[in-house]
């Protein structure tokens, strides 16, 4: 039966037939997303653009972040200093004139988001207030108390509102992007409220669908983070970057996973084993709990294995302890913080310390774009966590993410919107509607149709354990090796798993199985391009090849599609002005 | 075909002594089905539990079918909302052990229509979002040149708690009034409306008065407070009525600028 026909039988009204067209189509509304959606409609009033996503804008991921943004603003600071404890932050894997680009748009974009109603914490004297943060070398990181990703997320979301060319499909899931003649010429996409799926075309598509955490069991992530844009890039041609390049974020509640700010640790906040010891002296004597998130979570993993860690129900940890910062500090800058460690470990910060752990918060890798957002393919970009330009090479500092999405944000919405104002707008004639047409029969009669086989959730489970034990903090060869080949039994599996909602209404299952096949091909590409990576730079940390070896691994892992499987090249490291050097605090 | 695995649960906690809490879920298939039904679950019970992490073990180990939002799970996002033994809290933070001992009652919000189970349609609120102009007015532009614009640590004190509304939709449906009338204008966005009023980077406040003081906007509200008591992040809505009442009183009674 042709689709087209299934579709029919199915009771859905004339599914795919349906196209819809915008300028530019954006997919994802987290900070990256609106913030092109945004500048692309001040770009060209006339542009039409779209911005499709899974959640409600004001739902995206970015609304987790905690401490701040970072920009060189101060008078004692400089571009030049932002950009060089970026660059040794990323252990010298970062793109050198990728960086220098970042570090000069972000005092522009933070005086933008502050001019778009952003509410900032200020000094007494008005202006935007700055905090500490691990590995800058100054106070650079504004912020909103502790709650910088919420504020930021819904001033850009709440400013797109006042743009009559923005629209939006809320709660769209993107299946696929459409590829006509080498072009990018939209996406297929189900309506989750209707079930309906459609072909959105566009003259260019720019991808900004967050990160992949939810690979891992243990991790900081939202549930949606499942690396959707990445898969698409990919599957689409486009080489993911760097992708062994995960970050483990070293304060994270043992049973929940959820963030305690690296803010705690910038406003004075101490870490503690079971000796009373801030034992950071052994391992960051220069920088204490103001070093860099991959070297500190590295630190725990040394003083829980040395027996310097207590033992809970959800296994080891240490201690943050902020007591010393005090009720009004406490209340002032980090209330978010407080109410989390109340409400999910039972623990008043003000009174007691905090037990935390390692796990998973970002990921430095992502698809390959320029410093424009372009990802070779003409017509597609990408920006924020789900792309690598890269400024964040093998360890990102943190409060740069969020400057990160803002900053590459515009410069792909405008680089789209330079793009689709040349560019004429596709039709859905042959060969799209074929290919239309075969990811429907993909997604309805392969996926929610399919009978009798194992659930998603038993898999989902094991990937997640799998990249938990073997592709986490510590690697080496063997575990490597074999999480290569656990995914891709469980591949194999997908292949046969089985959905129990048949309904085409908000069918969160059916979402949640095309989610874990991005997932599990995006897991893919970081065994493989970590198994590769035969040295230790940044968070990617060999057991069996403990040093950075510059000679053989200064460059760029880049992962492209080949049947199915990830094929492994490598692309020069651009240096500017920095030339590696020994990474010591 | 709902409770394929409900069965071996029951043997595996009787024989291993594992605790159990047990959930009734409001299910609804709106297009299919006439009517919702309350369907029961048991899931192992841990003290450290959320009713979020309930319904994602019935999803992933009992019933595929049951349909609900989620993300964060750390109280932002604001999509997990749902009316828990009768009140709207967020799943995500709604402890399991607030409710020891008795069966949960897990509802979708009040108020609005249900798409499906637990899944209600916010597009009401979302159009009212955008009528209020959540965004800054300014009459002049300055260039960003100039930096940011300055504002003191008091002046953001005036309009903070208001920008803290993460847009979870428990004040709606928490409103007798907006159950009545869903025209009103109510808390959120309201609250939303006098954040940016009350800030002073603003220029054009008047621009949000013909929303908040039409027939619909602020004056409907019979100050029950509700919607006070249910905000998980402390915004006050039922303050941010109050406050922009009072700034429409004084408009009303403001004698005519002088040049107008």
């Amino acid at each position: 039966m042709l689709a087209i026909e299934a579709g029919f039988a199915r009771g859905i009204k004339g599914p795919i037939v349906e196209s819809l067209s915008h300028d530019i189509l954006i997919i994802g509304g987290g900070g990256a997303g609106l913030r092109a959606a945004i500048a692309a409609a001040e770009y060209n009033q006339k542009l039409d653009i779209a911005i499709a996503s899974k959640t409600y804008p004001m739902r995206s991921h970015t609304v987790s972040a905690e401490g701040g943004m970072a920009a060189a603003t101060r008078e004692y600071d400089s571009l030049d200093k932002h950009a060089f404890d970026t660059i040794k932050g990323s252990d010298f894997l970062a793109d050198q004139d990728a960086v220098e680009y970042f570090v000069s748009e972000c005092p522009r974009e933070a005086v933008l988001l502050e001019h778009w109603g952003c509410p900032f914490s200020r000094d007494p004297d008005g202006r935007i207030s700055v905090r500490a943060f691990g590995g800058m070398s100054v106070k650079r990181t504004l912020f909103a108390g502790d709650k910088i990703g919420f504020h930021m997320l819904h001033t850009l979301f709440q400013t797109t509102l006042k743009h009559e060319n923005i629209h939006r499909y809320d709660e769209w899931f993107a299946t696929s992007i459409l590829v006509e003649e080498g072009h990018a010429s939209g996406v297929t996409a189900i309506n989750m409220r209707t079930g309906e799926m459609s072909s959105i075309l566009a003259k260019a598509v720019v991808l900004s669908t967050g990160g992949c955490g939810r690979i891992y069991k243990f991790t900081t992530n939202g549930w949606i983070k499942t690396g959707d844009g990445m898969a698409l890039a990919y599957r689409a041609g486009v080489p993911l970057k760097d992708m062994e390049m995960v970050q483990f974020h070293p304060t994270l509640l043992p049973n929940t996973g959820i963030l305690m700010t690296e803010a705690a640790r910038g406003e004075g906040g101490y870490l503690i084993n079971k000796d009373g010891e801030r034992f950071l002296k052994r391992y960051l004597p220069g920088k204490m709990e103001l070093g860099p998130r991959d070297i500190i979570s590295r630190s725990e993993m040394t003083e829980i294995k040395e027996g310097r860690g207590f033992e809970g129900p959800y296994g080891s940890y240490v201690l943050l302890d902020i007591r010393h910062l005090g009720e009004d500090v406490i209340n002032k800058k980090l209330s978010f913080l407080k109410e989390l460690a109340e409400k999910y470990a039972g623990v008043d910060p003000v009174h007691e310390p905090i037990p935390v752990r390692p796990g998973q918060h970002y990921i430095m890798g992502g698809v390959n774009t320029d410093k424009t957002g372009y990802t070779g393919i003409p017509g597609l970009y990408g920006a924020g966590e789900m792309a690598c330009v890269s400024i964040n090479g093998a360890n990102r500092l943190g409060s740069n993410s969020l400057t990160e999405c803002l900053v590459f944000g515009a410069a792909a919405g405008k680089a789209a919107a330079e793009y689709a104002m040349r560019q004429s707008m596709p039709h859905l004639g042959n060969p799209l509607q074929g290919v239309a047409m075969e990811e429907e029969t993909r997604v309805y009669d392969q996926v929610l149709k399919h009978e009798g086989g194992e659930r998603i959730s038993s898999i989902r489970s094991e990937m997640q354990s799998t990249m938990d034990e073997s592709v986490g903090i510590y690697r080496e060869e063997n575990g490597l090796s074999q999480a290569t080949r656990k995914i891709g039994e469980l591949k194999d599996r997908m292949r046969n798993a089985s959905v129990e909602d048949r309904d085409h209404v908000f069918n969160t299952e059916l979402v949640s199985a095309l989610e874990l096949d991005f997932m599990l091909d995006v897991a893919e590409t970081i065994a493989y391009s970590a198994l590769y990576r035969r040295e230790s730079r940044g968070a990617h940390t060999r057991t069996d090849y403990t040093n950075r070896d510059d000679a053989q691994f200064l460059k760029h892992s880049m992962a492209y599609w080949d049947h199915g499987r990830p094929r492994i090249q490598y692309s020069p490291v651009t240096i500017t002005r920095w030339q590696p050097e020994a990474r010591v605090y | 075909m709902a409770t394929r695995s409900q069965g071996v649960l029951d043997k595996m906690t009787k024989e291993s002594g594992v605790e159990t809490a047990t959930l009734k879920v409001f299910r609804y298939r709106p297009e299919v089905q006439t009517e919702p039904y309350v369907q029961e679950y048991k899931v192992p019970y841990r003290r450290d539990m959320v009713v979020l992490d309930a319904l994602n073990y019935i999803k992933d180990h009992i019933d595929g079918t049951l349909s609900y939002r989620w993300s964060c799970r750390m109280g932002i996002c604001g999509s997990c909302g749902a009316n828990v033994d009768g009140e709207p809290k967020l799943t995500c933070a709604s402890f399991l052990h607030e409710f020891k001992g008795k069966e949960i009652k897990i509802e979708p919000l009040a108020n609005f229509p249900v798409i499906k189970d637990l899944i209600v349609n916010i597009e009401d609120f979302m159009e009212k979002l955008d009528h209020i102009k959540p965004w800054i007015i300014r009459k002049e532009e300055t260039p960003l040149e100039k930096g940011e614009y300055r504002q003191t640590p008091e002046e953001l004190e005036a309009y903070k708690q208001f920008s803290m509304c993460i847009n979870c939709m428990l004040c709606y449906a928490a409103c007798p009034i907006y159950g009545m009338n869903e025209e009103f204008l109510g808390p959120a966005a309201t609250a939303l409306a006098y954040r940016y009023i009350a800030d002073t980077r603003d220029q054009d406040h008047e621009a949000r008065f013909p929303m908040v003081h039409d027939k619909e906007g602020v004056w409907e509200c019979t100050l029950v407070g509700e919607c006070s008591v249910a905000c998980p992040k402390g915004v006050d809505p039922m303050l941010a009525i109050q406050k922009t009442k009072i700034l429409g009183a004084t408009q009303i009674l403001k004698p005519p600028r002088r040049g107008k």
